[in-house]
């Protein structure tokens, strides 16, 4: 059927099963908006892109599928390149459709023209521009299939304002078939049984899983496979919900601000089963000493994860899911022994370590941030979808809510980009309406996309902001008080505006807490009311994360409480 | 000058643990594919000795030829990291004796009167040709593996090499029997 540009890509976004895109329009878009305006598709109107492809990364992370941006060319492209560059480094699968100049003024300085292509290149899986009309289609279906086959991430199309207008004869397409594009899903089976002859054989071993088992859905396998051979757990900021935060097999999480027995375990085991992790140097401290007693097998579907950063023994390349279910076969077939007597010394020396160096605070006459989290997470039975920003306030998050499930965590963790948890909450609320949808944010990174309420509001998304509000960028004011004799350039916050009146102008509830006794009421009322609020909690400000291993050093070396 | 090619001038210890590698690729001929491999270079810290492209019999597809200096490590990561681009389509390490590798230089040398003869001879013993003559230069074309190269370049020293275009090595893997 013969069709414009702009009506194909609606035909291969529904085909794609797209029901909500995140997006701003311009001048290059005008046209693609015109159609998409006929669709069924829901149009979410951002307040800046930036936080459109925060939205569209939620909302990818909260559903499991594809987020889906549309943004003008030049200043509209722009402004989507940090939020591409969180969702590279998280591998969330995204889409986002930039406008571009007509091709006959590509490369003149034309109004509004960006190379976009070019900038995105080192922070998107793929990208495309697209030439002529008739490669649209096929582009478009790609695009999709690239972004969330493999090891997924955001794929960037780059789309001139004639391209969108000409015409050409549309079917629709079937699969995908990209010659150069195949990734390995398949483990080696021998692999995986030298994996198995190993936890025969181990007496420390310990599970550290990340964000690869989470987006290959391989939560309830991996669960399996801990428990039925009773292994410790632990995982990254990213694993975070990958592995029951409640199961007497749980650590806590690993790296830098990690648990005290999750970082020991690692210096200690002598077999680390890691799983869809790619080794961060927040997670390793210095690599030299990271599980030096340990053989190491890694399994990941990302080949240039394996060995870039540790050398490991078992490699294994392969989708989580398929491997882990591979693996419980494997261990249903062989006999592992009395796990449960095999496996007491190491447990007993684990529990050791939680209950000298539990995660602890001291309770004062201030509010501490600690038990305004665990507060939330008591209130909302840890059933919240958490989105946070970046700082003190994401370490809380992560140390004191404690996630059963896999896809109720969204933080972004490798950009580790300020400004993120707002529209990322908006977007999980979309994919999950029924769900309490709670970021968990800092004084200082709400400013950075707090445009996002009107969005909020206009869309009736009861998002919950709960802030953090200890008047610093606390992070870095912690690294000063530890590294740089308590000089806090340029650090203190103090001078923000009026979180409460803020959310009222924006249409939404302001509430505040000053007090540890108004903690929980603000947050029962605040979780309670159907808009969208904000919690400004007034916090102790010199508060600090512990424990923290100090950049370079091995992670069993942690600064405590 | 020998066809063979040994080992031992091929992978060339650089220092403790670094070794010169070259990757050849087949990508697809498209716009941009070229960038995203120089890209992957640049972004990532690995380095580039030298770096041949042209288009193959298939117009759609192009060879890419590069040679790297790395540990082995970062050789495996190199290879790694250019596998997964969407756009390269094979890639192999044919640094070792089982492939044919040629390299070309266009040499501009001064040709005065009294060493006219002595260039032509060179370039006979040599068996590579003079492309240009002029009142006062030669322009010599050579190809060859690198150390043929190097050879020729250090003759024509003396002489005073006024200008001098060089290609990084070409490879292909050598068919069986
Ligand atoms: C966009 C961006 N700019 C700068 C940083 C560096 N940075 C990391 S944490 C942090 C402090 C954040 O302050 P706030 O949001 O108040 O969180 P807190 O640590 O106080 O909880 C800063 C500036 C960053 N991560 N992202
Ligand atoms: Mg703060």
């Amino acid at each position: 059927m013969e069709m414009t540009g702009a009506q194909i890509l609606m035909e291969v976004l529904k085909q794609e099963g797209v029901d909500t895109i995140f997006g701003f329009p311009g001048g290059a878009v005008i046209d693609i908006y015109d159609e998409l305006a006929k669709t069924e598709i829901r149009h979410i109107l951002v307040r800046h892109e930036q936080g459109a492809v925060h939205a569209a990364d939620g909302y990818a992370r909260a559903s499991g599928g594809v987020g889906v941006c549309l943004v003008t060319s030049g200043p509209g492209a722009t402004n989507t390149v940090t939020g591409i560059a969180s969702a590279y480094m998280d591998s969330i699968p995204l889409v986002v459709i930039t406008g571009q100049v007509p091709t006959h003024l590509i490369g003149n300085d034309a109004f509004q023209e960006v190379d976009i292509v070019g900038i995105t290149r080192p922070c998107t899986k793929h990208n495309y521009l697209v030439n002529h009309v008739d490669d649209l289609a096929k582009t478009i279906k790609e695009a999709f299939h690239i972004a969330r086959s493999g090891r997924p991430g955001p794929v960037l199309v780059d789309l001139p304002k004639d391209v969108g207008n000409a015409t050409s004869s549309y079917e629709p397409l079937e699969e995908v078939n990209l010659k150069s594009y195949k990734p390995t899903y398949k483990p080696n089976m021998n692999q995986l049984k030298k994996i198995v002859q190993l936890i025969e054989n181990a007496r420390r071993p310990l599970i550290f899983a990340g964000g690869g088992v989470i987006l290959s859905g391989a939560s309830d396998e991996l669960t399996r496979f801990a428990r039925k051979t009773q292994i410790p757990v632990t995982t990254s900021l990213m694993g975070l919900g990958a592995f029951p935060g409640t199961d007497p097999l749980w650590l806590g999480m690993i790296g830098m601000h990690g648990t005290y027995r999750a970082n020991m375990s690692t210096g200690a085991c002598d077999l680390l089963i890691s799983i869809g992790v790619r080794f961060d140097d927040r997670v390793t401290g210095k690599t030299d000493a990271f599980a030096a007693q340990a053989t190491i097998v890694h399994i990941d579907i990302d080949p240039t994860s394996i060995r870039k950063n540790i050398p490991v023994a078992i490699p294994v390349v392969g989708d989580c899911k398929v491997s882990l279910d591979h693996l419980n076969k494997l261990a249903d077939q062989t006999n592992l022994g009395d796990l449960r007597q095999k496996r007491e010394k190491w447990l007993d020396q684990i529990e050791q370590w939680k209950s000298t160096n539990p995660l602890a605070y001291k309770q004062e006459d201030k509010i501490k941030p600690q038990y305004v989290v665990e507060k939330l997470y008591e209130l909302t039975g840890g059933k919240a979808i958490i989105t946070t920003e970046v700082g003190q306030n994401q370490m809380w998050a992560a140390q004191y809510y404690h996630f059963d499930r896999p896809n109720h965590f969204i933080t972004s963790g490798g950009l580790g980009c300020m400004g993120f948890g707002l529209p990322a909450a908006i977007g999980a609320q979309l994919a999950c309406p029924d769900k309490l949808v709670v970021d968990i944010a800092g004084d200082g990174s709400i400013q950075m996309n707090i445009q996002e309420m009107a969005t909020a509001v206009q869309y009736c998304l009861p998002v919950k902001t709960v802030i953090l509000n200890n008047g610093y960028l606390g992070m870095v004011r912690q690294w000063q008080e530890l590294f740089y004799e308590k000089r806090y350039a340029c650090t203190c916050i103090e001078h923000a505006p009026d979180f409460v009146k803020l959310a009222e102008a924006f249409g939404a509830v302001g509430l505040r807490a000053t007090k540890p006794e108004e903690v929980e009421s603000v947050l029962k009322e605040g979780l309670s009311v159907p808009q969208p609020v904000i919690m400004d909690f007034m916090v102790e400000k010199e508060e600090s994360v512990y424990p923290m291993v100090p950049a370079g050093a091995p992670i069993t070396e942690m600064l405590l409480v | 000058m020998a066809d063979k090619n040994t080992p031992d001038e091929d992978i060339r210890i650089v220092n403790m643990n670094e070794e010169k590698h070259i990757f050849t690729m087949l990508v697809d001929n498209e716009p941009g594919v070229l960038s995203r491999v120089v890209g992957l270079f640049s972004g990532r810290g690995f380095n580039i000795d030298s770096l041949v492209v042209a288009e193959t019999i298939d117009p759609k597809i192009s060879r890419i030829t590069i040679v790297t200096k790395a540990d082995r490590p970062v050789l495996e990561q190199i290879e790694k990291q250019l596998n997964k681009l969407v756009n390269v389509i094979k890639i192999r390490d044919l640094t070792g004796p089982e492939a044919v590798k040629r390299e070309m230089a266009l040499i501009c040398v001064k040709a005065k009167t009294e060493y006219r003869a002595e260039i032509l001879r060179i370039v006979d013993i040599f068996r590579c040709q003079v492309v240009d003559v002029g009142r006062e230069h030669y322009i010599i074309e050579v190809t060859g593996e690198a150390g043929k190269l190097e050879a020729l370049i250090q003759l024509m020293k003396p002489m005073g090499i006024k200008k001098i275009a060089r290609t990084g090595p070409l490879a292909l893997i050598r068919e069986p029997n």
